[in-house]
């Protein structure tokens, strides 16, 4: 099999596919792309399976050299980015020569990007999948000299397509949610803040949670450990608001105050740390 | 006991069912009956169905039609006429090596509880603990049943590594490491013991529902394990039980 060269990994690049998602009775995270609207988009460009892997970029970019022809596209936060020196863009698909070099520059706008390549990458699948977690996958990221195989194309045909769907909904600072199982039990002036007041990412977000600067002073008791999914957002008693994302505990103890879309999820994926989002109250169809 | 759950969809894709019941191993019994249940009649598609204390979690991998069909079916379901007899788990036997080279803290819970080493082996051996649900970690065991004798708080600083394998307690609870971890635990020995495989179909071998009892072994026995896992000679079997 061909293989991508990783020359530099980047800040924080991971392999990431839909995630696992018949494992949480073994406590095992869902993982799976932060931000999957752009991931599919990315997959859709390349006519690949919704649930192909890709390369989920985190703030900076990598260095990739490709021992194949293959082609490929990124989706989801805009970098500069330059495939032999030449810039190219955002959400379209680009022909890759055996030898090419991509390299990922400023990031301009939203926080994650997804690279997909023709076919996937065919990185080890551990429990239906290939997202990397610690002590499921091997690797938890990439590092450099890193290699990742790809299925070989001879006769590529370039897709023409373009997505045109417009990425202003996905950086836009409101975010769909709906009531959590907990929502209740706050009193109604906290509920109405929920709603009315901004808030900050801080910087110690990662995959597993984000967590925002403006407390919610409260004196709800914690729960009786109960399940906890990707976009549910906990209370602590000290009234830190911590949204879980994708890599988060399959369980928790904390009161489950909203419960974001994934939607939501995908667009509170591209804010960085400083930036602010605000919550919007959505109701079941 | 209340029969009806408080059911509401959790975002798009997921719909939590919640009592209003205690931690007890018939309240658990009773669930797992239910999620046996709901997977054979109630539910249509495929889905994933895990259990916590008192809530049952029905995950859908898309399909936001039949999950609009399920919930109302859910709604409108009779949940009386279910006994919690319906589900029966399995025993398992693990053995505990005790030795101080292992039990990191039998020392300061013997001196806070007043206890000797082989009271606290007693202890801890003695109950049937039961399996509730896995969380934390891949393959850690939320375990019920623990002596309130050993109850003792976490450590004031958590260590920044412990073995795979390394059994802790921490207030009423009391629990395995099933890869080496940072751990604010308690630690009073060593389960040699495979609790978690990410590489084999079934990654873990139990299930919630199933029974738990640790019996002690010496430090040459624990080797001896030891080397039988890695030859994948050991085999561990559900004890045969009433």
């Amino acid at each position: 099999m061909p293989k991508v060269e990783v020359k530099k990994a980047g800040l924080y690049t991971t392999i990431q596919d839909l995630g696992r998602l018949n494992v949480a009775q073994y406590g095992v995270p869902q993982s799976g792309v932060m931000d999957s609207f752009s991931a599919k988009k990315a997959n859709l460009l390349l006519n690949n399976e919704a649930d192909a892997a890709v390369l989920e970029l985190t703030m900076a970019g990598p260095i990739l050299k490709f021992q194949s022809k293959t082609q490929i596209a990124v989706c989801g936060a805009i970098f500069d980015m330059y495939l032999d020196e030449k810039p190219i863009t955002n959400a379209k698909a680009f022909q890759v020569n055996s030898g090419s070099v991509l390299r990922f520059g400023g990031l301009k706008k939203g926080f994650r990007s997804y690279l997909a390549v023709q076919g996937g990458f065919k990185t080890a699948v551990v429990l239906e999948s290939r997202s990397h977690y610690p002590k499921i996958t091997s690797a938890s990221r990439l590092v450099n000299g890193d290699e990742l195989e790809i299925d070989s194309l001879e006769n590529t045909v370039i897709a023409s397509a373009r997505v045109n769907f417009e990425d202003q909904e996905l950086f836009s600072n409101t975010i769909p949610v709906f009531k959590g199982p907990e929502f209740e039990l706050l009193p109604q002036k906290l509920q109405q803040e929920l709603f009315i007041e901004n808030f900050t990412l801080t910087p110690a977000g990662n995959r597993m949670a984000i967590l925002f600067k403006e407390l919610l002073k409260n004196n709800i008791k914690g729960i009786i450990t109960g399940p906890v999914i990707p976009g549910t957002v906990q209370l602590t008693p000290n009234g830190n608001l911590i949204a879980l994302m994708r890599d988060c505990q399959v369980t928790g103890g904390y009161p489950r105050i909203l419960q974001i879309s994934e939607m939501g999820i995908c667009k509170l994926a591209q804010k960085k740390p400083g930036e602010q989002v605000l919550f919007q109250l959505s109701e079941f169809y | 006991m209340q029969i009806k759950p408080s059911i509401n969809r959790l975002g798009e894709k997921a719909i939590l069912l919640q009592w209003d019941f205690n931690i007890a191993p018939e309240n658990l019994n009773w669930l797992l009956s239910i999620k046996q249940i709901l997977q054979k009649h109630v539910i249509e598609s495929k889905v994933q169905i895990i259990n916590t204390y008192n809530s049952l979690l029905i995950t859908y991998n898309c399909s936001i039609e039949n999950i609009y069909n399920d919930f109302n079916a859910l709604k409108s379901y009779d949940f009386t006429g279910i006994s919690y007899e319906d589900f029966k788990g399995k025993l398992y036997k693990l053995p505990v090596c005790y030795d101080v080279e292992f039990g990191l803290d039998l020392d300061e819970l013997a001196r806070r509880n007043s206890l000797t080493a082989s009271e606290i082996i007693h202890l801890h051996t003695q109950p049937v603990y039961t399996l509730y649900f896995m969380g934390f970690l891949p393959g850690f065991l939320y375990l019920g049943g623990m002596k309130e004798r050993l109850k003792i708080s976490r450590k004031k600083e958590p260590r920044t590594s412990v073995l795979k394998g390394a059994v802790g307690i921490a207030e009423n609870q009391t629990g395995i490491y099933p890869n080496s971890s940072p751990a604010g635990w308690q630690i009073i020995g060593n389960c040699p013991v495979e609790l978690f495989n990410a590489h084999t179909e079934n990654p873990c071998p139990f299930k919630a529902g199933d029974q738990i009892q640790f019996y002690s072994v010496s430090k040459q026995e624990y080797d001896k394990i030891k080397q039988q896992i890695k030859a994948g000679k050991y085999i561990l079997k559900p004890e045969s039980h009433a």
